[in-house]
């Protein structure tokens, strides 16, 4: 085997075993630093003795006991530096090896430990992007443009307040499942947005490391909790919009609106699993939640050869039933978008302009104004409402593509 | 496990009697169910006195050691095996006395 090989297959069982790799031993240790450590240096150990022992048969099953090991030498330096036999303190799970249905249940105990209520909702993206999906410290800085050290200090203080708190490590009980589901699913939707329209002037308009990591740990929680129609519809919302990524930002770097995209461009793949995901929801008749609802919207979208073909009544049907969910002026704004294909411009300006109050520092709100205004052939008010948009906006494609509809006002 | 929950008051004032029936209700509950460790209520922050001995001669100080809209109004120390469960009884907590609640882990 080639070092290069094997080099890969590190970075494969990195995806495929981190997260249980430290939620079998949070379980086993009882402390999340512990497990976090052992973790880093069990793969490092990986990167050092498979190139050169070559790649062992279960990689995952190698990692864990490596880590193990790692993780018990720890405990007896510490306990030996201080010479307080902390060891003996230590609570060692001496239950057998469990079947793989209770690991998966591991990762679900490690997932909502990171996405506690006490935790502050920065903190929890930060822990969740560390510990389940193995971002390392830089990574996970980078991603939401704060120093390194911030960031490291961000993740000691929860893990010290999870300890200290005793936040439990384990699945919540039934009656506070579904608000803690929601809270995972939360998390998870803004790691997606900040990867689908990443802020910062020097920053690439979409991050597809972050869009990446957000669907494959929304994909592990579907298979940990399959019946559950939300998390099903947060999969599928972010499948459809992941599937239009590169049609949505042009080879110059300017945002492609829906209307102007390339839908011979879009994935196929992905278009095709989140209508499937939504085929499944329908069939389950259940009243959908707020991300099927998105999701279904979006379903509409890709279900359109081109935008002339798009059920406008549909989605505007959805986003009324999405009111009723979350009467949000966000909502209210995008349903608005949808009227002006279904009752005209005039119509759609006159519900946009009754969210001034709530919307007028969001670019999206001057955005929409100016091309409602434009089709209205109101340019000089349609040109203000550009120059309001483009002073907000933090998307670098979007700022693009504000400057250039501007542009062509006469 | 033991937490301080701590009852804060931000301008709601004395409890009224329907608040003080809901506590002692919730106090019930708290000692059936093997949580009740101690509560009580306290004082007006004006009725406090602060002490400073750490240089021989003790200086005192009229009023609380720190002067704020909000203060500590009362507090229970519960048991709790964690804390979800401690949350749980806080939030209750917070409905019977009608007040913003904090809940603190004891070292």
């Amino acid at each position: 085997m080639s070092a290069i090989d094997a080099r890969e297959a590190v970075t494969r069982a990195h995806r495929a075993e981190w997260a249980r790799v430290v939620a079998a031993l949070t379980r086993r240790f009882g402390d999340l630093d512990t497990a976090e450590e052992a973790a880093a240096e069990a793969f490092a150990t990986a990167v050092e003795r498979w190139p050169v022992d070559g790649v062992p048969p279960n990689p995952g099953a190698w990692l864990t006991t490596t880590a193990n090991r790692k993780a018990i030498d720890r405990i007896r330096r510490e306990a030996k530096r201080d010479d307080k036999q902390k060891e003996a303190q230590v609570w060692y799970d001496d239950d057998p090896p469990e079947p793989l249905g209770a690991i998966d249940d591991q990762r679900l105990r490690l997932i909502f430990t990171c996405c506690h209520p006490a935790l502050a909702m920065e903190t929890r993206v930060a822990l969740t992007l560390r510990m389940v999906g193995g971002l390392t410290m830089p990574e996970i800085a980078r991603a939401f443009l704060v120093p390194e050290t911030t960031m490291g200090q961000r993740i000691t203080r929860a893990k010290a307040k999870i300890k200290a708190a005793r936040i439990p490590y384990r699945v919540p009980s039934a009656e506070d499942l579904p608000a803690r589901v929601s809270g995972v699913l939360a998390v998870l939707f803004l790691v997606f947005n900040e990867g689908y329209l990443a802020t910062g002037p020097d920053t690439d308009p979409v991050r597809h490391d972050l869009t990446a990591e957000a669907i494959r740990l929304t994909r592990l929680i579907r298979a940990l909790l399959p019946t559950d129609g939300e998390v099903a519809g947060l999969l599928a919302l972010m499948l459809l919009t992941e599937a239009r990524r590169t049609a949505r930002v042009s080879a110059t770097g300017e945002l492609v609106t829906l209307d102007e995209q390339d839908r011979g461009a879009w994935d196929a793949a992905l278009v095709a699993e989140g209508h499937r995901l939504m085929r499944e929801r329908l069939a389950a008749g259940v009243a959908p939640g707020r991300y099927q609802i998105l999701a279904a919207i979006n379903a509409v979208h890709t279900s359109a050869r081109d935008i002339r073909d798009t059920d406008w009544s549909q989605v505007v049907a959805l986003y009324g039933q999405l009111v009723h969910l979350d009467p949000s002026p966000i909502v209210a704004l995008n349903r608005a978008i949808a009227v002006a294909e279904l009752d005209g411009p005039e119509v759609a300006l006159a519900a946009v302009d009754r969210l001034e109050d709530k919307l007028a520092g969001y670019h999206a709100y001057h955005a929409t104004r100016a091309e409602l205004l434009r089709r209205l052939g109101r340019s000089q008010e349609s040109r203000a409402a550009y120059d309001k948009a483009i002073e907000l906006a933090g998307n670098t494609a979007e700022t693009a593509h504000l400057t250039r509809r501007r542009d062509q006002l006469g | 496990m033991q937490y301080l929950v701590s009852v804060i008051d931000d301008g709601t004032g004395p409890d009224t009697p329907a608040e003080e029936t809901a506590i002692d209700a919730f106090n019930d509950r708290l000692r059936a169910e093997g949580h009740w460790v101690f509560a009580g209520g306290l004082g007006s922050p004006e009725a406090a006195t602060v002490i400073d001995n750490r240089g021989g001669e003790a200086v005192f100080t009229d009023g609380p050691f720190v002067e704020s809209k909000e203060y500590l109004a009362g507090f229970w120390i519960i048991e709790a095996t964690d804390l979800d469960v401690a949350l749980r009884l806080a939030a209750e907590g917070s409905t019977a006395c009608n007040r913003k609640i904090e809940v603190r882990p004891f070292r």
